[in-house]
This record gives C-alpha cells, sequence and structure tokens, in this order.
C-alpha cells in the first residue's frame, strides 16, 4: 500500500503537487497514471521511491514513512523513462551489478532470450542502441520478482515484437498477483492492460477508476476521446 | 558502499582518459628524471606540475563523472540502497581511480630511477601524499558543484573557476595583500591565509620540506618555524583532512533533501 498524505511538491517557482493525497493499494492490478507533459507522473513515480523528497506531507509504504528510509525499496522494482548506464561496463556486468546489489534471485536467462539480447551481453553499453538499451533496462527491471512493479513510459524506443513481448510480460505479473504501475503517453497501451486509471492534471488527481467507469463519465468509447474530453472542460 | 566503489572503479580504471593521466605522469617522470639525471631538481619540477594538474584533473573528472553517471545514480537510487552509501561508493572510486593513476604514473619511473635507495624518498613521499589529498580535496569539492547545479554548464563553469581561483587568483589577491600591507606584520596573516588554500597549503609544506625556505626570506624563516616542525607538519595534515573531510559532510547534508 502506497499512500500520500497532504503532499506538496515545488521545483524553483513550479508547484507540482499541492495537497496531493492518493493510495494505492498493492493488491495487485495494474494502474496506469496517465496526464499531458509536465503534469506530475514522474514526480509522483519518484516521489514514490524516495528520489524526490516532497516539500511537505508525508509518503507511506506499507504504512511505514519512506523518508530516508531504503529497505523498502526490497519490495519495488523500477523501469527509469531514460536509460543510461556506465559506457564502460558490458551488459552482462551491468546486470551481475545489479543482481549484486540486490542480493535476490533472479531469472536474467529467460527475460535475454525473450528479448534477445544474447548477442550484446559482452558489448560494451554505450555502443548500444535506445532500443536496447531500453530492453537492458526491461531485464534489469523484471528480473526479480518483488510485491510492486514501477514502470516510467516503458515502452520508449521498443519495436513492436518487444512492445507485445512487454505488454505480456506486464499481463504475467499481473497474474502472479503484483501491482503495476505505469505511466504512458500510448493511450492504447493503457486501454488495452491496466484495470484502473488514473489521470493527472497539474498534479492534482482529475479522475480516478476503471476503464469502464472513464468511459461512463465522458460519454465516450475510447480512452483517447475520453481523456481529451476531461481536457477540454478543463479549459 | 564497497560494492558501489568497486564498480565505479573498474568502471574507471578501463577508462581511456584515466590511462592518459597515467601516460601523463608516467612519461614526464622518465623524462625528467633521466634525461635531467638530478632527483631533487626533478622533485621540484613535479611539485609545480602537481600543485596546479592534480586539483585541475580532480576537478574536471569529479564534475564530468558526477554530470555523467546521472541517470545510472537514479538507477541506483530506486535500489534498496542509501543515498550516502551510493555518493560515498562514487566519491571513492573517482579519487581512488585518479590517486592510483597519479601515484603509479609518478611512482614507477621514480622506483626505476632508485627512489627507494635514495635520501630523498620522504621529499618524494610527501609529495605523493599531497597529490592524493589534493585529488580527493577537489573531487569533492567538485562533487558539491554538481550537487548545487542542475545546469551542466554552469555547474562546469563554477567548477573550473573555483579550480582557477584557488590556483592561480588567490595567489595574486595574497600577494597584492602582502604589498600593500607591508608596513605591519603580516607573517601570522600570511601563515592563516595559506591554511585556506589546500593548494597553498600543500605548496609550502613541501617547498619548506625540501629546505629551500631560506630563499624565502623573513617571511620563509617563520613559515620553517611553523611548518618544519613537527607540530607544524602535523597541523598542516590535519588542516588538509579537514579540507578532505567537511566538503564530503556537507555533500551527504546536501544530498538529504535533494530531487533526482
Amino acid at each position: 500500500m502506497i499512500e500520500f498524505q497532504n503532499t506538496f511538491k515545488k521545483f524553483g517557482k513550479l508547484s507540482v503537487f499541492e495537497d496531493l493525497n492518493l493510495s494505492i493499494p498493492s493488491s495487485g492490478g495494474i494502474v496506469a497514471v496517465l496526464g499531458p507533459n509536465g503534469s506530475g507522473k514522474t514526480t509522483l513515480i519518484k516521489s514514490i521511491l524516495g528520489m524526490v523528497v516532497p516539500d511537505q506531507g508525508s509518503i507511506f509504504f506499507d504504512g511505514k514513512k519512506i523518508q530516508n528510509e531504503w529497505e523498502y525499496r526490497n519490495e519495488i522494482n523500477y523501469l527509469p523513462q531514460i536509460a543510461t548506464f556506465p559506457g564502460n561496463l558490458t551488459v552482462h556486468e551491468l546486470i551481475e551489478m545489479v543482481k549484486d546489489l540486490r542480493l535476490k534471485t533472479a531469472n536474467e536467462k529467460e527475460l535475454i532470450h525473450k528479448f534477445k539480447l544474447a548477442p550484446f551481453l559482452d558489448k560494451k553499453l554505450s555502443i548500444l542502441s535506445g532500443g536496447t538499451k531500453q530492453k537492458v533496462n526491461i531485464v534489469l527491471t523484471f528480473m526479480f520478482e518483488s510485491r510492486m512493479l514501477i514502470l516510467d513510459e516503458p515502452s520508449t524506443g521498443l519495436d513492436p515484437i518487444s512492445l507485445i513481448q512487454l505488454k505480456n510480460l506486464i499481463l504475467e505479473e499481473k497474474k502472479k498477483g503484483k501491482t503495476i504501475l505505469f505511466t504512458t503517453h500510448i493511450m492504447s497501451l493503457a486501454e488495452e492492460i491496466s484495470d484502473e486509471i488514473i489521470f493527472l492534471l497539474e498534479g492534482k488527481i482529475h479522475f480516478r477508476g476503471t476503464i469502464g467507469q472513464i468511459f461512463e463519465k465522458t460519454s465516450q468509447n475510447n480512452l483517447e476521446s475520453s481523456i481529451a474530453k476531461i481536457l477540454e472542460e478543463e479549459e | 558502499m564497497i560494492k558501489i566503489l568497486q564498480y565505479s572503479f573498474s568502471d574507471l580504471t578501463r577508462s581511456r582518459w584515466n590511462y592518459f593521466y597515467f601516460a601523463f605522469y608516467f612519461l614526464t617522470g622518465i623524462v625528467l628524471l633521466f634525461l635531467n639525471d638530478d632527483l631533487s631538481k626533478a622533485v621540484i619540477t613535479f611539485i609545480n606540475i602537481i600543485i596546479v594538474l592534480t586539483p585541475l584533473i580532480g576537478t574536471l573528472f569529479g564534475i564530468m563523472y558526477f554530470y555523467h553517471s546521472r541517470e545510472f545514480t537514479e538507477l541506483l537510487l530506486a535500489q534498496p540502497i542509501r543515498r550516502s552509501t551510493i555518493f560515498l561508493g562514487q566519491f571513492f572510486g573517482l579519487s581512488l581511480s585518479l590517486s592510483a593513476s597519479f601515484a603509479l604514473g609518478l611512482g614507477i619511473p621514480f622506483i626505476l630511477y632508485g627512489i627507494l635507495f635514495s635520501t630523498e624518498i620522504f621529499n618524494f613521499l610527501m609529495l605523493i601524499v599531497t597529490g592524493v589529498f589534493l585529488t580527493f580535496i577537489f573531487v569533492s569539492l567538485s562533487f558539491n558543484i554538481a550537487l548545487d547545479n542542475e545546469n551542466r554548464i554552469r555547474g562546469f563553469a563554477f567548477a573550473v573557476l573555483l579550480w582557477l581561483f584557488l590556483a592561480v587568483i588567490y595567489d595574486g589577491l595574497f600577494l597584492l595583500f602582502l604589498v600593500a600591507f607591508n608596513e605591519y606584520p603580516l607573517d601570522k596573516f600570511a601563515l592563516l591565509a595559506s591554511t585556506f588554500n589546500p593548494i597553498d597549503l600543500s605548496r609550502i609544506l613541501i617547498l619548506l620540506k625540501l629546505d629551500i625556505s631560506a630563499l624565502l626570506g623573513y617571511t620563509g624563516a617563520v613559515f620553517q618555524n611553523f611548518f618544519g616542525t613537527g607540530l607544524g607538519l602535523f597541523i598542516s595534515l590535519i588542516v588538509l583532512l579537514l579540507w578532505s573531510v567537511l566538503p564530503v559532510l556537507r555533500m551527504l547534508h546536501k544530498l538529504k533533501s535533494k530531487d533526482f
């Protein structure tokens, strides 16, 4: 269970969260965080991970305040938006290093096979293409068994085949009873796999509910036009 | 922390720049020692190189490494690891790999020349210790600057300016001050002012060890009285240690509220 209590966050003059209250149960399921650029999606995710420190208010993970804590991150696998790794390490070394840091058993072999990364294992990370780096990023995220997965724009740079692989991977994790929280720009992806949607606009939650509920509320029949409708109403 | 340190270190020891840095000291060492064939002259030449170069390289590598590994740091921050562990690991990884390039690059030519059986051994060790101190100090200063400046160009400019100030401008101001107030007894002031600049402190420390303080006149005698004694040496090393520790403490404090 993740809980934001009266959270405020400003970056310089730009206020991202003003009195944000949100709870995300970790009882399994896929939650999509949607919103235009600069709506606070990444800040939300980074706050959960403790990478962004709120100015006021607190964030709780399983009822415990996360500030200056680190053990709770054992329960979370995180896929960052931009994947840049130390260029001098090889893919294999990077995977071994993250395994070494997490001290958890990992099933990277299956994932390497799935994303056809075997030929790149001994290549240095600096020479990999953006898409291949993202695949390495995905392997690093999915190779551990954790209760919660947090994915920031997971589809960035992926070819259609890998995108399908990723979708299946997310659905498999859901079947295992895990909670997956992800952000995306691709509405069709959110519509296809998510159980619940959180729509953020200027750091405030403008809609939260299932796909069915958003269709009903906006009297539309696809997510793209539903979101467009909410945005129009705002203006 | 040891794990992060190991990875930073092994990542850096494979970096081309680190080899250039090593090669520079190695070649200069060979040239100066074997062509000149005068150990104490070589040591003096190296003071001038080290005093300027180790801070510069520490600053540049520090700021570049910090900015360059930013996304990787984010990956680490999402792992179950303490923040301070990550940054201390990177700090020691970088400082140690630079120090290793420096100490080996300079050490090998000197050992080949036979420093181990020479009377200059203590001066040579002093040279290495100061160089290592300066590397650690300037890496931590540049990490602090990088933490304060999200804008990389500005951070880079600040770091280079800091180096320029401590390596060049500080001495100029110091000299101007001494000239302007030369009617007053300034030895205490000069002593104090030189401890506020790690580069000056290191320079004086080595110069006085080389027993050429006679060239420095009355102030030189005051300095010799202070730095030349065991107590002076001890205090200077403590001040250098403070210069290495305080920026690291500030970095750790700053990290607590930093957003990534």
